[in-house]
């Protein structure tokens, strides 16, 4: 399946889930928020979230600014 | 001489300075601006991650020395844009404080009204605890109070202009129909502009690139942390009446 990570074109076996996104990325252990379609998924179901084809995943962290 | 806390939201900050960590040419200047400052309260922004970026980021900064910080929707643009930012910010920083930013136009960078009243109404009843930047205008301050915001942050002028408080009139009438903290946002270029919002009655002041982008950051950090607490305590003395005439200070001869 085909999902959009930080706006690009990701392929992802089948039964893939939120979890494994973050660990590809290689994500921070703190400091790390993800939303999914537009909508915050907690970090305690990064596991139990399955991704679907067409999916958006948007991985934030905080930067200097403001 | 001894001062009141500062208080937002039931929490008590010694320092009346809050700097923002936007525009600082690197983390170790950063570093110097806000230990030059002492301030116990910094902003930060909330963007996709940039993994190839690397190495200790603004948070490990912040954890070295104990400073709180304050997520920002700075770049939003309308109140569904500035929710999901600051529900982002939340669960990447595990606190319900936000810096509700909903900019209107890059030109300008001045608040939209509508969305963020909006925004800030939405926030409030999710159980954030929402600092809004707005624009100095009294009503619409009194109106994001009467939402729940803990605080209200009028800009003095545009961000990041420099042109410090183009209206000290709507400032303090802010001030003086507030019933939450006032802290003054935006605009201040040099020390006596952070002097003199104080002077106007402003509770606190938070501010970036007059210091991040200073020749000397640190140097103007602790420019900025004197002249807040001179502004400080300058409105707590009371300063004397103008007059138009002059009036003697030496005894008659």
């Amino acid at each position: 399946m085909t999902v959009t990570v930080n706006g690009q074109c990701w392929e992802l076996p089948d039964g893939s889930a939120l979890a494994d996104v973050l660990s590809r990325l290689g994500t921070p252990p703190r400091g790390v928020a993800v939303a999914l379609d537009g909508a915050v998924v907690p970090r305690a179901f990064w596991a139990g979230t399955a991704l679907r084809d067409g999916a958006s995943i948007d991985v934030v962290t905080a930067v200097q600014g403001g | 001489m001894a001062d009141d806390p500062l208080v937002i939201a039931g929490r008590e900050f010694g320092s009346r300075l809050i700097l923002g960590t936007g525009g600082a040419a690197n983390l170790a200047i950063l570093e110097q601006a806000l230990l030059a400052a002492q301030t116990e309260l910094t902003t930060v922004a909330i963007r996709r991650i940039d993994i190839t970026a690397g190495g200790a980021g603004v948070l490990d900064v912040l954890a070295r020395h104990g400073i709180e910080p304050l997520p920002n929707t700075a770049g939003c643009r309308s109140a569904a844009e500035a929710v999901l930012t600051a529900a982002l910010g939340r669960e990447a920083l595990q606190t319900s404080w936000v810096k509700l930013e909903v900019i209107a136009d890059d030109r300008t960078l001045l608040p939209d009204p509508i969305e963020l009243l909006d925004a800030a109404e939405q926030l409030v009843d999710d159980g954030f605890t929402v600092l809004p930047y707005t624009n100095d205008d009294p009503v619409l301050a009194r109106r994001l109070a009467d939402v729940g915001c803990a605080a209200v942050m009028p800009l003095g002028s545009p961000i990041g202009t420099g042109l410090g408080i183009r209206n000290p009139h709507n400032i303090e009438m802010i001030v003086a129909q507030a019933r939450v903290p006032v802290v003054l946002d935006a605009g201040i270029g040099t020390a006596s502009e952070a002097a003199f919002a104080m002077e106007l009655g402003c509770d606190a002041v938070l501010l970036a690139s007059a210091v991040t982008r200073a020749e000397d950051p640190p140097r103007m950090a602790e420019a900025m942390r004197l002249a807040v607490q001179a502004g400080r305590n300058a409105r707590l003395a009371g300063r004397i009446p103008q007059r138009f005439w002059a009036r003697a200070s030496s005894p008659e001869l």
